[in-house]
């Protein structure tokens, strides 16, 4: 049930910088704008994300489990699934080839968590969904293509 | 060509266009097979379970100009008693004298508990995230596990029935069209969307137990009425009012075709 | 309640599953209304998840995660009773965060 700001300052020792933020009213949409990686979002392909993200030429792999629908009935909700195998991933990120902005959502796994992540997504049309993963300082992709009835970003 | 060459390929014709036939029914099939796979990965979270928080909140919140909440309610199984209500609903009230379903029914409750006025109660019900949708919502998603049970006692009831039954049969409007054009016969198809066929007990059953549904096309939970009340619009019927006794006739009808079916709502729809 | 969450959290032996549901419109900007004006963007942007206060999760989302946005995944060293927080910022600075307890 909801949490008044105030709750949160009480509710625990070691908070994120997030909810400490939050908790002191300071999180404005600036200061939430500084932490979240805008040129990422804006990034057009996935060589220019993987420069932006620090990383240089990512190499396709089998080691990452891509789990999807063939077919996604409304594009405005498609379920899918990535486990990566690579060791020390720190990182998995999903981008839709088509959609009018490659990145959807860039997780960043602590150690101790699972390199495995499920989350719905957008697609505008048919296309290449790809997961890209961060292991050991390297990056690396697969991808799987799912064919959307109804695409999903415009209404 | 000889006669046996020509009965050769006139064989040979048969067979590549029935090959050919085969494999696109095969095609429609495999897609039907992959949508209903669709489904079963969202089916692990549906977002209408927000809209039963929603519910939630709102049944206990202290509203209108009474300033109570909603927790002496009586759906019909006694005040404040919500578990397996909305499966016996639409039915007879003898404190309002009508059959009425479950919005109707809260609605009731906004008014006479809660002092609110009809307009009050139903304000934006069509909405998304709208109050009455969220507590719709809740209120149905406390049937889950247990069998519709549309009761016949009152002669109220059994005239809503019949007039429910006749409404599904009447063909109208300026299509010439009625429910039963599209939804009394088996294998039907708009699409890729599966009709459900009300003659069918079994068919009215799949159907009607996963209402409310999350539409995912809209981003909100819709009701039976709302569902309803949309498809008469699309015959291109003139289009009933909200809580009519049109639609809850409509709607009993239905409900009484799928007597028996265990309630799964929220459910989760294209 | 404006923006309710829904939080389960299993522990498995050592492993905990965390499953989020998250009631947010994560409009994309991109889509008109009824009358054709464009909605404006209005998504998560940052979300992050902790368990007794360490952080377990974090992540940026773009608009094109899905509306009413649905989150699983899994992470060690959790137990009955411990506390799962979740907390999102949006692109127009409204904040949420919810906790639940593992069962």
């Amino acid at each position: 049930m909801p949490h008044s700001r105030r709750q949160f300052l009480t509710s625990g020792s070691s908070i994120t910088l997030l909810t400490l933020m939050a908790a002191s009213g300071l999180l404005g949409p600036e200061a939430a704008a500084a932490q979240w990686n805008k040129g990422a979002f804006e990034s057009k392909n996935m060589e220019d994300l993987v420069r932006t993200l620090g990383g240089t030429a990512p190499q396709r792999s089998d080691d990452i489990v891509f789990v999807g629908p063939e077919i996604a009935e409304n594009g405005a909700v498609v379920p899918v699934e990535v486990a990566s195998r690579l060791p020390g991933t720190d990182s998995i990120a999903l981008l839709i080839e088509k959609n009018p902005n490659l990145l959807a959502a860039n997780f960043a796994i602590p150690a101790g968590t699972l390199p495995e992540i499920q989350t719905r997504v957008k697609m505008a049309e048919t296309c290449n969904v790809y997961a890209l993963v961060r292991a050991q300082g390297k990056f690396y992709y697969t991808a799987k293509e799912i064919k959307v009835t109804v695409g999903g970003c415009g209404g | 060509m000889s006669k046996a060459c020509r009965h050769l390929v006139r064989w040979a014709c048969v067979a590549f266009t029935s090959g050919l036939m085969v494999s696109a029914a095969a095609q429609d099939d495999h897609a039907v097979r992959e949508i209903q796979r669709y489904r079963q990965m969202l089916q692990e979270a549906n977002p209408a379970e927000l809209s039963e928080l929603r519910g939630e909140d709102l049944w206990r919140s202290l509203r209108g100009r009474n300033h109570v909440s909603l927790e002496r309610c009586d759906l019909g199984l006694g005040p404040g008693r919500l578990e397996g209500a909305y499966s016996r609903l639409p039915r007879y009230f003898a404190d309002t004298g009508k059959v009425q379903d479950a919005e109707s029914r809260l609605v009731t409750c906004m008014m006479t508990i809660q002092g609110m006025t009809l307009e009050e109660a139903t304000r934006d019900w069509h909405s998304p995230n709208s109050d009455m949708e969220a507590l719709v919502t809740y209120v149905a998603g406390l049937s889950k596990g247990y069998a519709i049970d549309v009761p016949l006692s009152h002669p109220e009831e059994a005239r809503m029935v019949a007039a429910g039954e006749e409404l599904f049969f009447r063909r109208s409007g300026p299509l010439d069209f009625g429910c039963s054009s599209c939804h009394s016969m088996p294998g039907r198809r708009i699409r890729l969307q599966e009709l459900p066929n009300f003659l069918d007990s079994g068919s009215a059953r799949g159907a009607m137990t996963q209402w409310p549904a999350y539409r995912v096309s809209q981003g909100a939970v819709w009701t039976m009425e709302r569902r309803l009340i949309d498809c008469i619009r699309q015959m291109r019927w003139p289009q009933p009012e909200y809580l009519s006794d049109v639609v809850i006739a409509l709607e009993m009808y239905l409900q009484r075709q799928a007597n028996g079916g265990v309630m799964q709502a929220p459910g989760m729809k294209r | 309640m404006a923006n309710p969450m829904r939080i389960r959290a299993r522990a498995d032996g050592d492993i905990v599953q965390v499953r989020v549901l998250i009631s947010h419109v994560m409009e994309t900007g991109l889509r008109k209304d009824a009358q054709g004006e464009l909605v404006p963007a209005h998504y998560i942007q940052l979300i992050d998840v902790t368990y007794d206060g360490r952080i377990v999760l974090s992540a940026e989302w773009g608009p094109a995660v899905s509306r009413n946005p649905y989150l699983a995944f899994k992470f060690r060293g959790g137990a009955p009773g411990g506390k799962v927080r979740v907390t999102w910022t949006d692109n127009l600075g409204e904040t949420q965060s919810y906790e639940a307890s593992v069962e």
